[in-house]
């Protein structure tokens, strides 16, 4: 089952006119600059299929933009973030793509500044629900069923551990983990859906480990 | 976990119990959170429908100047009184349509179940408000009932409009709005399952061509009719009347529409009243080039 609370079915409060091509959109960007932990100099932003037909219209340029600027979805500055990013030093640039994705509300978010570079795949799947599907070239195989946490860290022994050890100190149980790597002792993803919501302090906790480059909650 | 409409009826009815209390219970065990926080933040939504109810019959219009206005008509025509349909009816129907004015003049509204659709529950809940007098617990409980419908439909079906067409929109908000207004005015929890299939059955089909891939021509409109939709279905069930398709059936039958529904008239602003002559027109207007790519 892909929803699970009734607040995904009455809600979000978002500024209008599309849940999910301008709420979701909004989340997308916001996910992407959360992981990216800071403000991006440039976007890059790559619209497919019914994004890529309606993205005017509905909004969801200034939304996803709204996001990669930390809005949330109901902050009125969504609409005018366009102006905003300008303002900050932020050079964004959309794309509209021809190719015919898996899902029709997909966008491709490309960020990054003197000090690196994030790429992700978001999709929209309705009332403001989105899944991230991709992320710096790793495949995500999130249910969207349960919280998750993406964590970037070095390629390092002893790293998977300590995650594990801080989560089960506050008695969050893990249902599915995955590690993967692009290369030997590189930067590296884990995956891990848990059963039992996840605070902020958790969040900051697990940042200050060792080997930890970024710590992203994904679904609320 | 409830998985479709016959086991959330059973549950309620079983246990003697609102479908607003199954979903408030399960909303409780699946997220561990505290039945005065769940509460509290549903309040906080209802809050918002309010507002935006008001903000839609002070007069708002959108950017694109294509909808606004139509709520304040409305009102206006019923303080006249010489309306032929229902007084009740059509103060749903212009809460409906000032909620989604609302939203296409990018307002703060709440998605229900979508943006897109965002008018039908609350437009029918503050027009059943002044007949039935409800507190403002019922007010949120309205909600709660609406919510489950709505998360049943979300997992076997759809609510996105770019994957399921407007049936998945506006006609699960009918379904959704039909039920909780049953519940309200005290109808049993199988009376509410039979005014959501009421309510459905007669949505389904139903495409999405935003004129312009704006979410205003149509939408606003087909906003006023899932209301008026709700309301008769409501008082269809209330009567007595069911269902010969089991509510599960008409969502099952909802999805496989969506899924053999034409691309060009889901969301893409490439058929439909988008591809009129008018609408096309319109959306040269907006953005200033002609969409040719379009055709």
């Amino acid at each position: 089952m892909k929803y699970r609370s009734v607040f995904d079915i009455i809600g979000p409060i978002m500024i209008g006119p599309s849940s999910s091509h301008t709420a979701g959109a909004a989340r997308i960007g916001r996910v992407a600059r959360s992981l990216f932990g800071r403000m991006p100099k440039w976007a890059h932003i790559s619209f497919y299929g019914s994004f890529a037909q309606t993205y005017k219209g509905h909004g969801t340029d200034v939304a996803i933009v709204g996001g990669l600027l930390d809005f949330d979805t109901f902050d009125e500055r969504i609409k005018s973030s366009l102006e905003i990013a300008k303002q900050e030093g932020m050079e964004v640039v959309f794309y509209e793509e021809e190719a015919v994705p898996n899902h029709p509300n997909t966008a491709r978010v490309r960020i990054g500044d003197e000090q690196g570079e994030l790429e992700l795949v978001g999709i929209s799947i309705g009332g403001g629900k989105i899944e991230i599907t991709e992320l710096n070239g790793f495949e995500l195989k999130l249910s969207g069923h349960h919280p998750a946490l993406l964590i970037v860290h070095n390629d390092r022994y002893g790293t998977i551990a300590s995650v594990a050890n801080v989560l089960a100190k506050y008695a969050i149980n893990i249902g599915h983990m995955e590690v993967s790597r692009k290369e030997k002792g590189k930067e590296a993803l884990m995956t891990i859906e848990v059963d039992q919501p996840i605070d902020a302090s958790i969040i900051e906790e697990l940042s200050q480990l060792p080997h930890i480059i970024q710590v992203t909650k994904i679904v609320d | 976990m409830f998985r479709n409409v016959a086991e959330l009826v059973q549950l309620a009815e079983s246990q003697g119990i609102k479908i607003a209390e199954v979903m408030i219970r399960q909303e409780i065990e699946e997220t561990g959170r505290s039945r005065e926080e769940i509460f509290t933040q549903m309040d906080r939504n209802l809050q918002v429908m309010e507002q935006a109810v008001m903000k839609g019959l002070a007069g708002v219009s959108s950017h694109s100047g294509l909808t606004g206005g139509d709520a304040v008509l409305l009102q206006n025509y019923i303080r006249e009184g010489r309306f032929l349909s229902g007084e009740t009816i059509l103060d749903a129907v212009s809460k409906a349509v000032a909620t989604n004015e609302v939203n296409a003049a990018m307002g703060i509204i709440c998605a229900t179940p979508t943006a897109g659709s965002a008018g039908v529950v609350p437009g029918t809940l503050f027009a059943v408000k002044e007949k039935l007098h409800p507190t403002r617990e019922q007010m949120v409980e309205f909600l709660f009932t609406a919510g489950a419908f709505g998360f049943v439909v979300a997992n076997n079906a759809s609510i996105s409009g770019a994957a399921g067409g407007c049936q998945a929109e506006v006609g699960s908000a009918a379904g959704m709005a039909a039920a909780a207004l049953v519940e309200m005015a005290g109808g049993t929890p199988s009376q509410a399952a039979e005014a959501m299939a009421i309510a459905l059955k007669n949505m389904l089909g139903l495409v999405c061509d935003p004129v312009a891939g704006l979410v205003e021509v149509p939408c606003v409109k087909r906003n006023a009719m899932g209301a008026a939709n709700a309301m008769v279905a409501a008082d269809m069930a209330l009567a007595g009347i069911k269902s010969r398709i089991p509510c599960d059936e008409v969502i099952e039958a909802m999805y496989r529409i969506g899924e053999t529904m034409p691309t060009a008239l889901k969301e893409t602003a490439q058929g439909g009243l988008a591809a009129t002559p008018t609408g096309r027109a319109l959306a040269a207007k907006i953005f200033g080039v002609p969409n040719d790519h379009r055709e």
